[in-house]
């Protein structure tokens, strides 16, 4: 067993430096004005009488009391522990294939097995239900050959089976890292003392890539407990996350309840992120040793090879399933009630041609900064809950995991009540220059870079740093020379995750964008969607937004693996 | 070609007229917030530019809600010059709160009244362009595969054949299914409509969280028949997807509106797009296939197909009931939150009993018995029962829980809670009534 518990040694007690303080309240004040304001200005209403403003708990009361609404807590429970499941059961072989074996093709599987997370909003489930839904392309098939069809999209099990497609690269992604950066020697120990197979996998590889595993698991679960667009897109009404949008977008925006279920659903998030700090507490994951560079990689026999493979091509199918109706949607003329298009076009991209490369253009200003804002908080914050003793520092960490589990449209209406009486010298208002785009999109998507830094470090040995230190480097050149450079991975991972989703996030966009010079492409996408002659251009946009996203994760992948082998890795 | 060529000089003229009377012509930036999609608004942006030179049109895509919270929130220094959507009720409420501007619109030949519904606010802060009615919407393919018959009216989709082959958007979600809705209920009587509206629900396939969905669905083939506003038809059988579609009865025509945000920074121009889409050359574009809507000046309708519904002159339309804006507004949140509690999140239990029913009717059919009757019948009650009455909807008390204001008094979640009870003990009810009746029918 690796995971030895931890001792507090002497060495390690370190102290706040003056530096480590100011960076502490730097990034608190950065969170307080751009997440915990804004969404208080919305939310205060939870704890307020109605019709006064004294402060009451009588509408958690209500929510308690209400059938629909507990229904709906337990739903949400139920559906995020099983999309868990499943994603880890799509992610395990992926991650551990790829990483552990000599596998050809590895980035690109890791690519191909990120799709999924990017699915562009409306016509992404447009794109599924011609293939998966009750009248799609297999069930139609299903009827024709054998007479009879599988509800795939269809209620709570409609929902688990398209959040775990959607968000099982949470899982691949953040697995990945860790399994890249066990140390090689430990597998050899354990080979040397004759442990092999999957026994060398349960006890010993397993465990130690536990903080990507779990950072990936607490991801999907607190991602799918939140998300409400696909329960709408499937019209399974009964979660909790699609009752708070129900009811802050519509007759309920004046009643206390929409923001009650905000509040429990931000409670619910950090909680479960607080659990799976929980389950890597008193253990320790970092190794030492780090110029080996990753797991062995084994080479394969033949009949692994092709079991290898059949299971890899048999999972990619699967789960890019709705990225293939998207392509033929995209070339479709008509597709209605047929396994196929009646007939096939290049027109829809001719006609976002012209105006596409406005909306790339801007998505990839937008995503590209708010990663980078993630990622640099990401690193502060890990570092200064891991490393450091400072009072209150792991409220860092679950205010800026909260933002998970605010609604979108909550945050944009925050936004604009908070900056849009703040105006720039010649009067126009803060809320409408599209930075504020980029620091709600940074917000939003700021607990995926976190959890993969979080990971990332925690499977450094702080040994490594106490040498550089007794070496004389100060603290921030220890950061600087040793910490991030081992962190890379854990840090493209998370770029990468926040990049990506945040290039087709739209809720809190469609609240903010101000105008269409400044739109990025889900709000084109938006504003396709809308009728029956947008869908093709839609799906067509859709294709270039997955494309450029894809293009982007298939880079990042090539200089992981360009540095990884740059480290002295070999075979 | 010709009448592009009428659209041009026509246009040109009232450029012209408009410069004329105007000190200052309207010019730089306009911009509107809109729930229409691109097939709509590019259109007219680009014969708007066209006809008025030197003014852009910025369109701000926003769903309805979204776009009147928008309004709303940044009203302390509004950047927004006109608001444009379906829906009359987002008007109100815009009105309601101070939010538009007052106008009076300069366009000739545009009539008081389409069907029976007054084409602009009487207060003049808002104005209707083009007229939409509701109806049902169905996939030909989809039919002839599930052998479905083609509905003509609201009741048909109450019929056994139809069971899970319906859906429509949630009225408190989609401006345009509240109105059909409240016309059903308006046209039809609280209580009979109700009725109507539950027998229907028992045969839904789902209920959609937006407008678009429906149509959506049924353009696909996920789902065979719609309840959906006239247009989303109309667009989709120009795009060349295979659907019909059909106004009921019982249907009324409304119209899409227009108008101009308070304290709007370019006035000049937002009363000259309001000119222009009122004009003759704004009206045609309305006939484009992407967009078909149906215009609101009579004249235009000479330029459009023989097909082309006219509401002027197609009885059909004159039929059709009175709707009572009002009346609409005074109840539109317990209605739309009726028709939730009792039917959006009770929605498995009322189709359970429903596909019960329809086996007693089948079984009925077979062999009468006139206690199986008796029992189906009683089931059919207990499903149609309200918790409030139609003078309690519009009362006070009750429209006080939704307002969430000012005024102590009953909160929107205990309401709930209450009528989401009721309508659960009955539908309960009526599934043992009904299985009662099918083993007697048996």
């Amino acid at each position: 067993m690796t995971a030895v518990p931890t001792t507090p040694s002497p060495a390690r007690a370190f102290s706040a430096t003056p530096g480590q303080i100011a960076l502490a309240l730097a990034i608190a004040a950065f969170l307080l004005v751009f997440l915990v304001l804004p969404v208080a200005t919305v939310i205060y209403v939870a704890f307020t009488e109605k019709g006064t403003s004294t402060f009451t708990l009588v509408n958690f009361y209500d929510f308690v009391r209400t059938e629909l609404f507990m229904r709906s807590l337990w739903n949400s429970f139920y559906v995020s522990a099983m999309s868990v499941v499943w994603a880890s059961v799509l992610a395990l072989p992926l991650a551990y294939l790829t990483t552990r074996f000599a596998f050809r093709g590895a980035a690109i599987v890791q690519t191909l097995g990120f799709l999924p997370l990017i699915m562009p909003p409306f016509v992404g489930a447009v794109a599924m239900q011609l293939f998966f839904g009750r009248n799609g392309s297999i069930n139609l098939l299903l009827d024709d050959w054998v007479g009879f069809k599988i509800d795939f999209m269809e209620g709570l099990n409609g929902v688990i089976f398209v959040q775990s497609v959607h968000y099982f690269p949470f899982i691949l992604i953040n697995l990945s890292a860790a399994l890249r950066n066990i140390d090689r020697a430990m597998e050899e120990a354990a080979q040397n003392l004759g442990s092999s197979g999957f026994r060398l996998f349960r006890r010993i590889v397993f465990p130690l890539a536990l903080p990507g595993y779990l950072a990936g698991a607490s991801l999907v679960f607190v991602k799918v407990f939140d998300d409400l667009a696909t329960p709408l897109l499937l019209n399974v009404k009964d979660m909790l996350a699609p009752q708070a949008y129900l009811r802050v977008t519509s007759i309920g925006i004046a009643d206390p309840m929409g923001y009650v279920i905000s509040v429990v659903l931000i409670i619910a998030s950090v909680l479960a992120m607080w659990l799976s700090a929980l389950a890597l507490r008193g253990r320790d994951y970092a190794t030492t040793q780090r110029g080996g560079g990753g797991l062995a990689r084994r080479v394969m026999r033949p009949h692994e090879a092709v079991l290898g493979y059949g299971v890899v091509i048999l999972i990619l199918a699967l789960v890019l399933a709705p990225h293939l109706g998207l392509l033929l949607l995209s070339f479709a003329t008509i597709w209605s009630f047929s396994p196929l298009p009646d007939a096939y076009t290049v027109a829809h991209y001719s006609r976002v041609f012209g105006e596409s490369s406005l909306y790339i253009k801007n998505t990839l200003i937008y995503a590209a900064l708010a990663g980078g804002i993630d990622v640099v908080l990401g690193v502060a914050i890990a570092y200064l809950v891991l490393r450091t003793k400072l009072i209150g520092r792991e409220w860092l960490d679950w205010m800026a995991s909260a933002a998970l589990a605010i609604p979108g449209v909550v945050l944009g209406i925050g936004y604009l009540r908070t900056f849009y009486g703040v105006t720039l010298p010649d009067g126009t208002p803060l809320a409408s220059l599209w930075i504020t785009i980029v620091l709600a999109l940074a917000i939003r998507r700021l607990p995926y870079a976190l959890r993969a830094c979080h990971a990332a470090l925690q499977q450094i040995s702080v040994s490594l740093e106490e040498a550089a230190e007794n070496l004389g480097a100060t603290k921030a050149r220890t950061v600087r020379r040793i910490v991030v450079p081992l962190m890379t991975g854990g840090i493209l991972a998370g770029f990468v995750t926040s990049f990506a989703t945040a290039a087709v996030e739209l809720s809190a966009t469609l609240m903010l964008v101000q105008s269409n010079s400044d739109a990025p492409l889900a709000y084109g996408l938006y504003v396709f969607m809308q009728s029956a002659a947008g869908r093709g251009p839609g799906a067509a946009l859709g294709v270039v937004a997955v494309v450029l996203v894809a293009a982007c994760t298939f880079l990042s992948h090539l200089i992981v693996e360009r540095s990884q082998k740059a480290k002295g890795m070999g075979h | 070609m010709f009448t592009r060529r009428i659209a041009l000089v026509s246009a040109l003229g009232l450029a012209l007229a408009a410069s004329a009377v105007q000190a200052q012509a309207p010019s730089g930036k306009v911009t509107v917030v809109t729930s229409f999609s691109k097939d709509v608004t590019d259109p007219i942006k680009k014969a708007f530019e066209k006809a008025v030179p030197g003014v852009t049109l910025e369109v701000q895509n926003r769903n309805t809600n979204a776009g009147v919270k928008y309004v709303e929130e940044t009203k302390a220094n509004n950047q927004v010059d006109l608001f444009w959507a379906s829906a009359p009720d987002a008007f109100e409420v815009l009105k309601g709160k101070k939010l538009l501007s007052a106008y009076k619109p300069k366009a000739t030949g545009i009539p008081e009244k389409i069907g029976s519904y007054p084409i602009n606010d009487p207060q003049g802060f808002y104005f209707g362009f083009a007229a939409s009615g509701y109806g049902i919407m169905w996939n030909e393919r989809y039919a002839k595969a599930n052998k479905l018959p083609d509905p003509k009216d609201w009741q048909d989709l109450a019929k056994a054949p139809f069971y899970g082959h319906v859906s429509i958007a949630s009225p408190a979600r989609s401006g345009t299914t509240h109105l059909t809705v409240e016309t059903i209920l308006q046209g039809e009587g609280w209580e009979k409509g109700w009725r109507t509206l539950k027998e229907m629900s028992g045969n839904f396939h789902s209920i959609t969280e937006r407008s678009f969905g429906v149509p959506e669905a049924v353009n696909s083939g996920q789902v065979g028949v719609g309840i959906v506003i006239d247009f989303f038809a109309f667009s989709a059988q120009a795009s060349g997807f295979p659907v019909k579609f059909v106004y009921p009865t019982v249907t009324t025509v409304v119209p899409a509106n227009v108008g101009i945000i308070a304290n709007p920074p370019n006035k000049a121009a937002a009363e000259a797009f309001i000119e222009f889409l009122l004009s003759p050359a704004g009206q045609e574009v309305l006939l484009e296939p992407g967009i078909r809507r149906l215009p609101v000046n009579p004249a235009v309708y000479a330029k459009a197909g023989a097909d082309y519904p006219n509401p002027f002159t197609d009885p059909r339309f004159q039929k059709m009931i009175g709707f009572d804006v009002d009346k609409s507004e005074a109840r539109t949140a317990v209605v739309d939150t009726l028709f939730d509690q009792l039917i959006s999140f009770q929605l498995d239990a009322l189709k359970g009993v429903t596909k019960t029913l329809h086996e007693v009717d089948a079984a009925l059919a077979k062999k009468p018995n006139a206690q199986a009757k008796a029992l189906a019948d009683e089931a059919r009650t207990l499903i149609a029962a309200l918790p409030v009455t139609e003078a309690q909807a519009a009362s006070p008390e009750l429209r006080g829980a939704f307002t969430g204001g000012k005024e102590k008094g009953a909160r929107q979640a205990e309401v709930e809670a209450q009528w989401a009870s009721f309508a659960r003990d009955n539908y309960a009810k009526a599934k043992a009534k009904a299985e009662e009746a099918l083993k007697a029918a048996k």
